[in-house]
Formats: C-alpha cells, structure tokens, sequence
C-alpha cells in the first residue's frame, strides 16, 4: 500500500498522487515546539523582565523546556521515511528549504537552554559534588553521582560571591538571547507551513506570527497545569510521608501551588490568547474579503467540512471557555487548571486544523480528503503515525522531566538563584 | 621544555582549529557559490501535450508504469490522463481512476468516496482528455523546498530525486502544485517524473511519448530551434498549467480549456 | 579566564565534531553544481545513477530487426501508430526469454480506445467503438477483428457470410 492510503479517503476529484502525508505527527510537531518556545518566554519573564510574581514557575518551566526540547524532534523523526537518514539535514543542509534550519536552529536553541541551566545550577552541582567528594567509602550510586555531578561542574569550583554574580548575569543574557531564537524556532515552524505556496491554506505571512503567540499561549498552559500538579503531588506525598514520621514539618508549611503564581501567569496568557486570536480571525476575514481563486474550496472546508474542529472546538471551547474561566475574579485552582487545559486542547486543535485542515482539499481545488486516524496500530506505520506514537511523544517530556528531576531537582531543599 | 602532556593538548588544538575552518568551508565554498548559471547546457527537454489528439487510452501510463517500475497495482503514478466532462448546467465533472492506468471504459464519473456519477449523453456539451506529468519547473519549489539536496534540477532542467540521500520528509509532495510527487512503494523514497531520465540522455524518448499512438505526447529539446516541438511552442498558441505559482512550468499544452485544473 | 566561558567551549566542541562528521559522512561529489545552490545542490553521482537505469520499452524500431513480417502487416493498418510493445509487454530480455512477452487478447486491450464515449471535442467521440457489454461479451475480439490489420478482419468477416 501507498504510504498515506490507509488513512486518506478520498472524495471527488483529487489528483492520483494526493494523500494525506503529513499526519498526526506534524500535528505534534509545531505543538511540543511551542511548548518548548512557550515554557521558556514565561521563564525568560522572570529572568529578563524581572517578573517577581514568577520566580516560583521561572526555573520549573526552564527545566520543563529542557525536558521537552528532545521531544521537539522527536515526532519529526518519527514522521520521516527514513529516521536514520535524519542527520543529513545537519550534513547538507539546504538553506533554501525552510527545513534545513531545523538543525541549526534547534542546536543552537538547545545549547543556549543548557546554558543557562547550567549557570542556574552551577552552585547546586558544585556543593552536590563537594558533599559527595567528603564521603568516604562511597558506594556504587554515590560514586555515579559524585562523577557525574564533578563532570557537569565543567570544572569551574567557584561558587565565592563574585562568581555566582558572574553566574546571574550570564542566566540574564542568556534568557535574553533565548527569547528571540525560542520565537525563531516556533516562528520557523510556521514558516514551514506559511511559505508553501502550493497551499492555499497555508500560505500567509501570517503564519509564523500565529505560530509563536498561540505557542506562547500553550507553553504556559503547560506550565501552569505541570506546576499545579506537581505541587499537588509533592503535597499529598509529603502528607503520604509524615503519617509515617509526624517529625516532618507541617504541611502548611510545605510550599503550594500559590494561587498568586498561578494567576499571574493566567494574565500573560489570556494576554497572548487575545493576540492569537486577533491574527487568526484577521487572516480569515482576509481570505474571506479577498477572495480569491482558493476561497470556494477554503470556505468549503472551513466552514462545512471542519466547522466543528475549527469553530466549536478550537475557538468555543478552546479559546472562548477559557478566556472567560481565567479572567473572571476570584480564580481558584480547579478553574485555572480546567482554563489551561481547554486551551491545550484549543491550540493542540490549531494545529491540527492548520495541519490536517490544509491537506482536507486537493490542490485541483475540485475534491477533498478526510484524514482517518489510525488508532490500533498494525504496522510500524500505523503506530508511527498513529494515535499511539502521538501518545508516545505526549508522554515523553514528563518521563523526560521526572528523569531530569533526579539530578537537577526543580524544587531543592536548599534554594538556588 | 615542552611536557608531552602539553603537546598532546596543543597538538588537538591545532588539529580541531585547521579542521574546522576546512570543514565550514565545505558548507560555504564561496567559489562555487560564485558560479551563477551560466547557461552552458546545449539541452532543455520540454514536454508538449496535445489534448485535442489525446483519447484517453491510458496506454502512457501503463507504459510509465513498467518503464519506471512504479508497482502496478499501486495507487500512486508519474503521470497520469485526467477526463473533463461538462455537462449542460456547466457542471466540470472529472476523474481520472487508478490514474487511468486501463484508460476510461466507462461512462460514469469516479467521484471516488461519493460513487460513480452517470451522465446522460446528451447533458455532455464539452468532453476531454489531459494527460498530467512533471512539468520539470524552471523554478522548481520541491527543489526549493528540499532540506537536504536529495532533489535537484539536471543541467538540461530535469528534477531528478537521490534516493539513497532522501530522508523523506514530504516537504517536497506538499511544495508541489501540481501533485506529481509522491512516496515511491517500495524504495520508500519521494518520486516523481523525470521524463525517462535514462531514455532521453540515450538519445531515445520517454515511454510515455514512444506509447502514444495519436502523437498526444511530444518531448523536444527548447533550445535546438530546428526541433519540431519547440517550433510548435515557438509558433503556437500554448498554455501551461498554474502559471500563478510563478513556477515556470515547461510541458506545455495545446488544445487547453479553462476547466483543466 | 572566567568560568563563564565553560559552556561555549562546550557549544564550539559540539560544533566541530558536526563539522568533522561532514567530512566522513558527506559523499565527495557532493556540492553546488551547474544549477547553483538554490537547484543544484546534490550528489553528482547521481545523475549518472538515474541514467543507468535499464530501458525497457525498445520500440517497434528494434521489433522489426526480427519481425520484419509483423511490421510489414501492421504498417499500412488504422494500427500502425501503436508501438509492438503497447500490446505484447516492454521487449526487455524477449529475445534471450521470449516468454517475457505477452500476447494480450483480453476485450480490456482493445476497449481502451474502442469503447464508445461520445465526446464531441475529443477525438476520442471520432474513433469507431462499441459497447463492450453488448457487443458480443462472450467473444474476445480477435476472434473477428485481426489485431494488425483491422480492416481485413472485416473482410475475412464478410466472406464467411
């Protein structure tokens, strides 16, 4: 079978070699991108700007960025036809293609979120590597940590006054840096879309901009609904704990997800919802008051075809809901984490519907195409670009994020900058 | 005294700052990033169609099929014949089944997921055949669009795909408007037309051209002007398919209406 | 110099060993051709590649080397215009293996140009068909129409009657 037939119906006239080829995976591509560029601004608005408020969710969601920056790439190369060639785009890069910034893009991203962490953690590590080194008699784990953490140390022992300065300021330029190439990142990915032309769907300068303000709007809704959640899991492990041993101190005590935190992230959000939306119904009326050639096949599918996936789900429930869930007074935990979830679901349905949508029509403007999602994988195929491997990448930040935990503990006893 | 301990140091220094230089160089060879086109190529294949002639045999596809091993029974082809049907209330009714692969031995319209359309013959008012295929752009996007070189345009303007360097992304079946590229079954790789790329540097024609009993299909070289196909784009009224994607398409048509999408 | 620095020389080995994998893993003959970077920017060995590929299709040209009788019989018939191969299968390796060749007697063959569609500005509406489903279904068509020659299947038609 042809790759893309299993999924693809066709209807009408649609040129012989049209299926739908990019599928499910593409839908994760741009939404864990956006994650990542996401957790990061909200971070950088603590580092940069100074945000106060935000100092408790700043470190959580530069970490929770570093957990997902691996997964950025990952529905990627599950897409490709052949994952094991995936490196060419680093070996011959071909600059013309908006594809081939991939690399780069995304090395030099990653590096600069390492960076940064590493001057966060720098004192962490150090005093983590000195207390191990003091052990005698180390055992087999003890001696994997102390290794491991002298390794990350990079070998700079200095944590005197004047060097965690040095350390501040380099976590400030760098998260300064950082915002421009985590736009550029997400903005690219909408590049990718918005400059093909065989497209009409797609193609709209607009793209990269939607691109970047709904992937900010996602990657603080992560952010807050990770940080609730894992405040509430530390909370009930801890109240777990001190049946055991009452020496432990009170949970009051324990830090929670601080309601003060939580909404003022929620403003920055709606702020950059409101500014998604705008682009997003500008670029329809646009195409609407324009109409050219594309517009009877685009009004077809936009309005009947996907109306439930664009108007009811995407903008009802994922946009209107939430806005009215996260700015009404008086925001309580359960509503924002009920807010930020819709919102996941109303920019995980932009994707799809700018994804999937764009490949509902053929480009002879004259058939459509419906995309089936293969859910019990048969084959490698069908598990690829299948529910099961968009779960596979769903799930892989927070496994990624836990492991990243273990050695570089979001929520320390000691505090770090 | 130089310790050996320092020398293996500087000795790695020094190796990694001359080959890293080298190697950026690779990428950047400003040399060959000077050399513009210049023109050299004596050869530019052109394709010329013309749909008044074409009967909708299907014997070019069949022949394109074996020529270039595409699996038969697959439901992907290099090129394929479109039918255009309109009917009295200006209704385009068009098909082109298994890539029309056996021809049209039916009356009916495939309209694929929605069944067959039967028309009645005195509804048809115009009624036609196109034959579709790689127009070899001049400026081709899923060239453009190729993240990693594996497509490329021949110095005589055909776009050929490196299978083993194609990573298969599918950026380049999306970049194309014409929908001729897709996923070859069996290499994996994308594919498309390459006007027998193999045929044509031999001095022969492409299979599709050699199968076509009513001389529907012609390939000639643009720039030989004693060429019998570029006097008939030189002299005729010719149209090419999406013009508006400024991809300078070069298989040109005769006999075109505006209904052909 | 200050520790700041660590993570850059980090950043620049990562960088140089990328670069250093280029030189093994890239083809030689890899680079900006005669189209330039935007659309020649491929493995030149690869042209050579696709032009290796074997023909198949060797055209009524080399059939008639052989078969000059067939030739002669179909040259002056409505059926000269279409190729040996068109009907009997791509004539790659047929004279070392003849049975690579088909001879294709199926109604399907002929019904490609043969089925009646009535379209007035194609021209197909302009070639003699029928009906496949009523005529004769039972039959396969050479059994009346000689495939060369057409036209004196009808005359070996009429001197039965």
């Amino acid at each position: 079978m042809v790759h893309g037939e299993v999924w693809t119906a066709k209807e009408l006239f649609v040129y012989p070699n049209e299926y739908i080829y990019w599928t499910i995976q593409i839908v994760m591509y741009p939404f864990m991108t956006g994650l990542v560029a996401g957790a990061f601004v909200l971070s950088s608005l603590y580092h940069v700007f100074g945000v106060k408020q935000l100092k408790e969710i700043a470190r959580f969601s530069l970490v929770f960025s570093f957990a997902l920056l691996p997964v950025a790439m990952m529905p990627l190369l599950l897409h490709l036809q052949f994952p094991f060639r995936g490196i060419e785009v680093m070996m011959t890069p071909h600059f013309t293609s908006a594809i081939a910034a991939f690399g780069i893009v995304f090395t030099t991203y990653g590096m600069i979120v390492a960076a940064e962490l590493w001057f966060v953690y720098r004192k962490y590590f150090v005093e983590t590597a000195l207390e191990l080194r003091q052990l005698t008699g180390r055992s087999v784990t003890q001696q994997f940590r102390y290794v491991l953490y002298s390794v990350l140390t990079l070998g700079a022992w200095d944590i005197s006054e004047q060097a965690l300065e040095k350390d501040e300021r380099a976590v400030k330029l760098l998260a300064g840096t950082g915002i421009p190439v985590a736009c550029f990142l997400h903005g690219y990915a909408g590049f990718i879309f918005g400059s093909v032309k065989a497209n009409a769907l797609w193609m709209t300068p607009l793209m990269p901009v939607i691109f970047i303000c709904s992937a900010v709007v996602s990657g603080i809704a992560l952010c807050i609904v990770t940080y609730i959640a894992t405040m509430e899991i530390r909370k009930a492990l801890h109240a777990w704990k001190q049946k055991s041993s009452p020496a432990l101190p009170l949970l009051d005590e324990m830090k929670s997800a601080e309601l003060q935190v939580v909404t003022m992230t929620a403003r920055y959000l709606v702020m950059f919802l409101i500014l998604a939306i705008t682009l997003e119904l500008l670029d329809l009326i646009f195409r609407g008051y324009t109409a050219v050639k594309s517009w009877d096949i685009l009004r077809s599918v936009i309005y009947g075809k996907d109306f439930v996936n664009i108007f009811v789900i995407q903008y009802g429930m994922g946009n209107l809901i939430p806005f009215f869930l996260l700015l009404l007074p008086r925001l309580t935990i359960r509503r924002a984490v009920a807010g930020t979830l819709l919102v996941l679901l109303g920019v995980f349905m932009m994707r799809w519907n700018v994804v999937i949508g764009g490949q509902a029509f053929s480009s002879s403007f004259s058939g459509f195409m419906h995309y089936h999602l293969p859910i019990w994988p048969d084959n490698l195929e069908t598990f690829k670009e299948g529910l099961f491997g968009a779960l596979l990448v769903a799930i892989t930040p927070f496994v990624l994020f836990w492991g990243l935990n273990k050695v570089i503990p979001v929520f320390p006893v000691k505090d770090t900058h | 005294m130089i310790s050996r301990r320092n020398f293996c140091k500087k000795a790695m220094l020094f190796i990694g700052g001359v080959a890293v230089p080298v190697a950026g160089l690779e990428i950047f060879n400003p040399q060959r990033l000077l050399a513009e086109k210049q023109d050299p190529a004596k050869v530019r294949w052109v394709f010329l169609v013309d749909t008044r002639k074409c009967v909708g045999c299907g014997f070019c596809v069949r022949a394109c099929k074996l020529e270039n091993e595409i699996p038969y029974d697959a439901n992907v082809s290099r090129t394929w014949v479109e039918r255009y049907v309109v009917t009295r209330d200006g209704k385009v009714h068009t098909d082109s089944p298994k890539a029309a692969r056996d021809g049209f031995t039916t009356k009916a319209i495939d309209q694929a997921g929605k069944g067959m359309l039967e028309i009645r013959d005195e509804d048809i008012t115009k009624a036609f055949f196109v034959p579709k295929l790689c127009n070899q752009c001049e400026n081709p996007p899923c060239v453009q669009v190729c993240p990693v070189g594996a497509t490329y345009q021949t110095p005589d303007g055909v776009v050929l795909v490196d299978r083993t360097w194609c990573i298969g992304c599918g950026y380049c079946v999306m970049g194309c408007p014409y929908g001729v590229r897709f996923f070859h079954p069996v290499y994996k790789a994308a594919e498309k037309c390459n006007f027998c790329y193999h045929r044509i540097s031999k001095g022969m024609k492409s299979a599709c051209v050699e199968a076509c009993p009513f001389g529907a299909r012609t390939i000639g070289n643009i720039k030989d002007p004693e060429d019998p196909v570029t006097r008939i784009i030189m002299t005729e009224r010719v149209a090419v398919l999406k013009e508006e994607y400024g991809t300078k398409p070069q298989v040109f048509y005769l006999g075109m209406s505006k209904e052909v999408k | 110099m200050s520790h700041v620095w660590r993570p850059l020389f980090v950043a620049l080995a990562v960088v140089a060993t990328i670069l250093c994998m280029r030189l093994v893993l890239v083809p030689d003959d890899f680079g900006i051709h005669e189209q330039g970077y935007m659309y020649g920017w491929h493995r030149k060995g690869n042209e050579t590649d696709w032009k290796n590929i074997k023909v198949k299709y060797r055209t009524t040209a080399y059939c008639i080397n052989c078969h000059k009788d067939k030739y002669l019989d179909i040259k002056d018939s409505p059926h000269a215009a279409i190729m040996c191969e068109n009907c009997h299968g791509p004539a790659l390796g047929h004279p070392q293996d003849p049975r690579t060749l088909e001879i294709n007697r199926s109604r399907q063959l002929c019904v490609r140009c043969h089925f009646k569609l009535p379209y007035p500005n194609s021209a197909r509406g302009g070639i003699k068909g029928i009906n496949p489903a009523t005529h004769h279904p039972e039959a396969e068509c050479v059994l009346c129409h000689y495939p060369h020659n057409p036209l004196r299947a009808a005359v070996r038609k009429e001197a039965k009657r």
